[in-house]
């Protein structure tokens, strides 16, 4: 039972609210309005699509498009294949030095990826794979935060379904493909949606290891596309950002819910 | 079965990418490459240079001061979300989803809508001080108030990402407590102050190391913001390192930063599996 809420805080919590939608109002305004109109919000403002239009011909947003699409479908490809192994060999194996195995994994929960852009950018310099997908994609295939969640979902697997599988002559790998992955399709959910946001919007090591339109994500052509220096029209570099986070923001206003849920999960380890 | 086996594939590319890179960075950190290629052995030199980069410690102040205004803002802004959320309010749906939106936005993006707003004389923020006769100001290129500038967007980018623990915490919390005090009399400021707040503490330290370790990795932003600029006010630890490495091309004293950022982090966390793992329980 609920204590009533002022009337007063609802108003406060509405006007929070309204400030928080603000600036991406804004930037749908100034998107769908001719130049113009960028700064005066007037009712009778005439809609249009043209700065959309001008952004996907002034840049390669297509291939930008298209390079994003496959670097998230690898990173994520990679990640649960090699989370799920890992995580299986944590949970359910007793060896020698999991202590320390699992110890050495989790280092990477804080010191991620992102702040070893020197050395990481060497070794894929010496792997030769520079501007390339892969070499965005690659210090992240291992992922320590899958690892840690999913041998969690994987522990809390009850023991009788294992051994009914074992019963049934399922080896190894059959009962981790039968019996452990289908049970954590919750966690892989929530993981998935998580990875993928991140590597949409991931910014810095995509600038660092990528040099060319073939390889650069979307959020590297816009940086790009948008530098002062080019002189682009603002309301077309609106555009060209309402483009950049438009599928991502798509789905998460079609599965708030499981956004909200999948982060919180991800978060709280 | 071999469990190695199992691990093999992710510990190849944690090593390489990881572990090694952890290693490398301290062993370079105490070389430098000559222009013909060799590597030279030079002790600590590149320690003394670096305690006497005023760059250096200017981005380290500027980390504190980032850490310092980003986050108990946003701490504190999430928790009012979150019991704003939790309550039977009207519409709490959309209040949900207003304040966690700018979380799945990317950083680059949400950069290049707030600088707009910063821009100078043609921005939304001077448009609005033309309103009160107020002069334009150039927000981002003034070092005494770039910083802040920055801030604010970072705490709107951050305040929903951390109330989802706190809407989780709070739900977890029973109600008859709340209705227990309104009982006994107690307002709803002191029922606050002495029952919800120090029970949702595990929460808020949680949230609090989180931010903190973001607040070194935020660096997005300042390259299409300010570059560090005006006159390194904005710089931050990550983004100098950036800097060095691939804008001065000197991955040695680069490697040299790297090390200190390392030292940070992992002080963060003997912070949070030393001391606070063992207080808190989450599942």
């Amino acid at each position: 039972m609920n204590r009533r809420t002022h009337p007063l805080e609802v108003i406060a919590a509405w006007l929070l609210a309204l400030l928080w939608l603000a600036p991406l109002a804004y930037a749908f305004w100034s998107a769908l309005h001719p130049a113009a109109y960028a700064t005066s919000f007037s009712l009778s403002a005439p809609w249009t699509l043209e700065n959309f239009a001008r952004a996907w011909n002034q840049a390669p947003f297509g291939r930008y498009y298209l390079n994003t699409v496959v670097l998230v479908v690898l990173i994520l490809i990679g990640q649960l294949a090699l989370s799920t192994l890992a995580a299986y060999a944590f949970a359910r194996f007793k060896f020698r030095g999991s202590g320390i195995a699992f110890a050495l994994v989790l280092l990477q929960l804080m010191i991620m990826p992102d702040v070893l852009i020197v050395e990481n950018y060497r070794m894929i310099g010496k792997l030769g794979l520079l501007d390339t997908i892969p070499a965005i994609a690659l210090p992240y295939l291992a992922s320590a935060f899958g690892i840690f969640l999913l041998r969690q979902t994987f522990k809390s697997v009850p023991q009788e379904l294992v051994e009914a599988a074992r019963v049934e002559g399922a080896g190894p790998l059959q009962i981790l493909w039968r019996v452990y992955v289908p049970l954590a399709r919750p966690t892989y959910v929530a993981f998935g949606l998580v990875s993928v946001s991140y590597h949409w919007n991931n910014f810095l090591w995509p600038l660092i290891v990528t040099n060319s339109v073939e390889a650069r994500p979307l959020t590297v052509g816009l940086a790009v596309f948008g530098a002062p220096e080019t002189g682009v029209d603002w309301s077309i570099i609106t555009a060209a950002t309402v483009m950049t986070m438009g599928p991502l923001l798509f789905a998460f206003l079609l599965f708030q819910r499981q956004f909200v849920q999948s982060f919180m999960r991800a978060g709280i380890r | 079965m071999n469990a190695w086996l199992l691990l093999l594939p992710a510990a190849v590319l944690l090593i390489a990418f990881t572990h090694f890179p952890i290693l490398a960075t301290i062993r370079h950190s105490f070389f430098i490459t000559r222009r013909t290629g060799a590597e030279v052995f030079v002790g600590l030199d590149s320690y003394h240079s670096m305690a006497a980069d005023p760059i250096f410690w200017r981005a380290l102040v500027n980390n504190f001061w980032f850490a310092l205004g980003t986050i108990p803002t946003s701490i504190a802004l999430a928790l009012l979300m979150a019991m704003w959320v939790n309550r039977n309010m009207r519409g709490r749906g959309f209040l949900r989803l207003a304040f966690f939106m700018p979380t799945v936005l990317p950083m680059i993006a949400v950069a290049n809508i707030w600088l707009f707003f910063y821009t100078p004389d043609y921005g939304l923020l001077d448009q609005l001080r033309g309103l009160f006769g107020l002069a334009g100001w150039n927000w981002l290129g003034d070092p005494g108030t770039v910083m802040g500038c920055l801030i604010v967007m970072v705490v709107w980018k951050e305040a929903g990402f951390f109330m989802i623990f706190y809407l989780a915490a709070l739900q977890q919390l029973s109600p008859d407590l709340e209705e227990a005090a309104a009982v006994e009399g107690a307002g709803r400021w002191y029922t606050f102050r002495r029952i919800t707040f120090p029970l949702l503490m595990p929460t808020t330290l949680f949230v609090a190391i989180n931010a903190v370790i973001n607040s070194f990795k935020l660096v997005d932003h300042l390259v299409i913001m300010t570059k560090g600029g005006p006159n390194n006010a904005s710089t931050l630890l990550l983004y100098y390192i950036y800097e060095v490495a691939f804008v001065f091309q000197d991955s040695a004293y680069a490697a040299t930063l790297t090390v200190v950022l390392l030292v940070l982090l992992s002080g963060v966390a003997l912070v949070k599996f030393g001391y606070l793992d063992r207080r808190i329980h989450y599942q």
